[in-house]
C-alpha cells in the first residue's frame, strides 16, 4: 500500500481548486483521482457562457473555466490519475481505486478531500408512470450526448423541470434543430435564473408551464411518442381532468441533483438530511477526522465561482490539518430558522484560531425585502438586507475574524430571516 | 407596448416598454436604472452570445466547444448556427483559435473554447 499526504477524490472544479490551494499551502505529496478521461468534471459539457464572472472578472464558457483551473494544477506539477474510480474510503483514510493501467490500488492518506460532485435525479427518483421506452434522458445526459459526443438526441422535446440545466438544454436542443414543445414545472415558480428563462425560453417562444407535471409517457415501437401532462393542485397532486397529451419523441428530466456521497457513507461520514451532503465544520472537515468535503458533493451550488472559493478554503484547511492535526473537538452548532433552509458549515470549531468564516445558506421560498440576521445565543451580531432572496440563489454571510472570536465563545449560532417591515 | 423581464438580478422586474418612438423609449416597472438600460438595449439592438460544438479531425477529442468572440444580433442566431454546423476543426486546436472568421458577415469570429491535442 502506498502512502500519501492528501488524496483528492474528483477532478472537477472543486477538486482542482482544493488541490491548487493545498499545494500553495505547502503540501507536495498529493494526488487527484478522477474517474473520467479528462479533468474538469461537468464543466466540460457546460459549453454555454456565464461562468467565472466573480473569479476571473469575465464571462467564460464551462470548458474555458475548467481549463484555467487545470492550468493551475499543471503548472504546479500536481499529480493526477485519470480513468481511476475510487471504490472505497475507510474511516482510517485508506482509499481504494481501480484503473485500467494500475488495476486495484490502495493509498493510505493523512487527509482526504471528497469532491465527487452530484448525480442527476433519475426518472425512478420521481416515479413517472408510463412506458419504459427510448427517448427519456436526464438533461445532463442529453447535454453530454449533444455537446461532447455530437449525437442527435431527439426532434420533438418536452422538458420536465425548469432548473437551469433544463432551461439551458431547452435552448441547446432548439439550436440543434429540435422543436421544444414545452418546459413543464411542478412548482409555481422556476428555480432557474431569470436570465435563462428569458434567453433560453422566451427568445424561442418555448412555453413554460408552471404547476404542471408529467403523468404518463406513451410509446410506439419502443420510442417515446407522447407525454401526458396535467396541472397540479396546492398539494402538488395532479388534477387528472386537466390532462392533455403532447406529441414528442424525447423527454428530458431536469428534476434535481443528488450529491454523490456513497464514498462518504463507507467512511462513516455523518450526512445532513437537508443538503444530502456531509455535516462539516468551518474547516470543511466532516465528522470523520481528516476527511474533508467541498463543492457540489457538500451542497448544490448555483455558481462554480462559489465552488472554487469553498474548495480553496477546504484545500488550505486540509493542508493545515496535515501539519498540525486538530486542536479541539468542541463546536458551536449553526442552524437556519424562519425560512433559512440550511446553513453550511453546520458547526464551528472552538479552537483558538479566529479566521473569517463564510456561512453559506439557502432559503425555502422567495421573500422580498428581507434581512438575513445572524444570531449568537439569540443576540444579533451581524445582518444583511436583501431586496429579494430566492431558493435558487445561494446566500453568503462572511463573519470577520473579530466576530468569529466572539462566536467561538458562544453556544449556538442561528441564521434567520426577518421578512417585511425592514427599513 | 412590449413586456420584458429584466435579467440583471433575481428580482426579475416585469418591464413595460413603450417603443412607439424608438428615439424616446419609455420604460416602467423597473426598480433600478439597470432595468431601463436593459430594456432599451433589448428593444433597439438585442444581442446574444452563441455557443455550440464542432467535430475535430485528427484527435482523440471528438469535438471541441465553440463560442462567438462577442455577442451577435439576436436575429442572426440561427444563421450563425448554420455556419457553425459546417465547421470541421483540425487538431491541434487551442482555446481561442479562430475556427471561422466573420460569421454571417459580422466582425465576430467563432472561436474554440476547448483544446484538442
Amino acid at each position: 500500500m502506498k502512502n500519501c499526504d492528501l488524496v483528492i477524490i474528483g477532478g472537477g472544479p472543486a477538486g482542482l481548486a482544493a488541490a491548487t490551494a493545498a499545494f500553495d499551502e505547502g503540501i507536495r505529496d498529493l494526488v487527484i483521482l478522477e474517474r473520467e478521461e479528462n479533468l474538469g468534471g461537468i464543466l466540460n459539457q457546460c459549453i454555454h457562457n456565464g461562468f467565472g464572472l466573480h473569479t476571473f472578472k469575465e464571462e467564460l464558457t464551462g470548458p474555458e473555466y475548467a481549463a484555467r483551473y487545470e492550468e493551475f494544477v499543471f503548472e504546479r506539477g500536481i499529480d493526477y490519475k485519470l480513468g481511476s474510480t475510487v471504490i472505497n474510503v475507510t474511516a482510517d483514510k485508506v482509499v481504494t481505486y481501480v484503473s485500467e493501467q494500475e488495476g486495484l490500488q490502495k493509498i493510505a492518506a493523512k487527509a482526504i478531500i471528497l469532491t465527487c460532485g452530484c448525480r442527476e435525479r433519475p426518472r425512478g427518483g420521481i416515479n413517472i408512470a408510463g412506458a419504459r421506452a427510448a427517448g427519456i434522458f436526464s438533461a445532463g445526459t442529453a447535454q453530454k450526448l449533444v455537446n461532447i459526443d455530437g449525437l442527435k438526441v431527439g426532434k420533438e422535446v418536452v422538458v420536465l423541470g425548469s432548473g437551469d440545466i433544463g432551461l439551458i438544454m431547452a435552448r441547446r436542443m432548439t439550436f440543434e434543430g429540435a422543436k421544444v414543445k414545452a418546459v413543464v414545472e411542478l412548482m409555481p415558480y422556476s428555480s432557474g435564473l431569470n436570465r435563462n428563462i428569458v434567453q433560453c425560453l422566451n427568445d424561442f417562444n418555448i412555453p413554460l408551464m408552471f404547476s404542471h407535471t408529467v403523468v404518463d409517457i406513451k410509446a410506439k415501437n419502443g420510442r417515446v411518442s407522447s407525454v401526458v401532462i396535467a396541472k397540479v393542485d396546492e398539494r402538488l397532486q395532479p388534477i387528472m381532468e386537466t390532462a392533455k397529451e403532447i406529441k414528442c419523441d424525447t423527454l428530458l428530466l431536469s428534476v434535481g441533483l443528488l450529491p454523490e456521497n456513497e464514498l462518504a457513507g463507507y467512511a462513516g461520514v455523518e450526512i445532513s438530511p437537508i443538503t444530502n451532503g456531509a455535516i462539516v465544520d468551518d474547516q470543511m472537515m466532516t465528522s470523520v477526522e481528516g476527511i474533508f468535503e467541498c463543492g457540489n458533493v457538500l451542497h448544490v451550488h448555483d455558481l462554480v465561482d462559489y465552488v472554487s472559493k469553498e474548495s480553496r478554503h477546504a484545500g488550505i484547511c486540509a493542508a493545515k490539518y496535515i501539519r498540525n492535526g486538530v486542536k479541539t473537538a468542541e463546536f458551536v452548532p449553526t442552524c437556519g430558522t424562519n425560512g433559512v433552509r440550511y446553513v453550511v458549515p453546520q458547526k464551528i470549531r472552538k479552537d483558538d484560531d479566529a479566521e473569517q468564516i463564510s456561512l453559506r445558506m439557502r432559503v425555502s421560498n422567495a421573500f422580498k425585502n428581507v434581512e438575513i440576521a445572524v444570531l449568537l445565543d439569540g443576540e444579533k451580531i451581524v445582518s444583511r438586507r436583501k431586496q429579494i432572496v430566492t431558493p435558487g440563489e445561494m446566500e453568503t454571510i462572511v463573519l470577520k475574524p473579530e466576530l468569529v472570536a466572539k462566536v467561538k465563545q458562544g453556544n449556538k449560532l442561528e441564521v434567520t430571516l426577518n421578512v417585511g417591515g425592514v427599513k | 407596448m412590449r413586456e420584458l423581464i429584466c435579467i440583471n438580478c433575481p428580482l426579475g422586474c416585469r418591464l413595460s416598454v413603450d417603443d412607439k418612438d424608438l428615439a424616446n423609449i419609455k420604460v416602467s416597472g423597473n426598480t433600478c436604472p439597470r432595468g431601463a438600460t436593459y430594456a432599451v438595449n433589448e428593444i433597439t439592438a438585442p444581442k446574444r452570445m452563441v455557443t455550440s460544438s464542432v467535430p475535430v479531425i485528427g484527435s482523440k477529442t471528438k469535438r471541441v466547444s465553440v463560442k462567438t468572440s462577442a455577442p451577435i444580433a439576436k436575429s442572426k442566431i440561427f444563421e450563425c448556427l448554420d455556419e457553425i454546423k459546417n465547421i470541421r476543426a483540425t487538431a491541434p486546436v487551442k482555446i481561442g483559435d479562430v475556427l471561422l472568421a466573420n460569421v454571417c458577415g459580422t466582425d465576430v469570429d467563432i472561436i474554440a473554447t476547448r483544446e484538442a491535442k
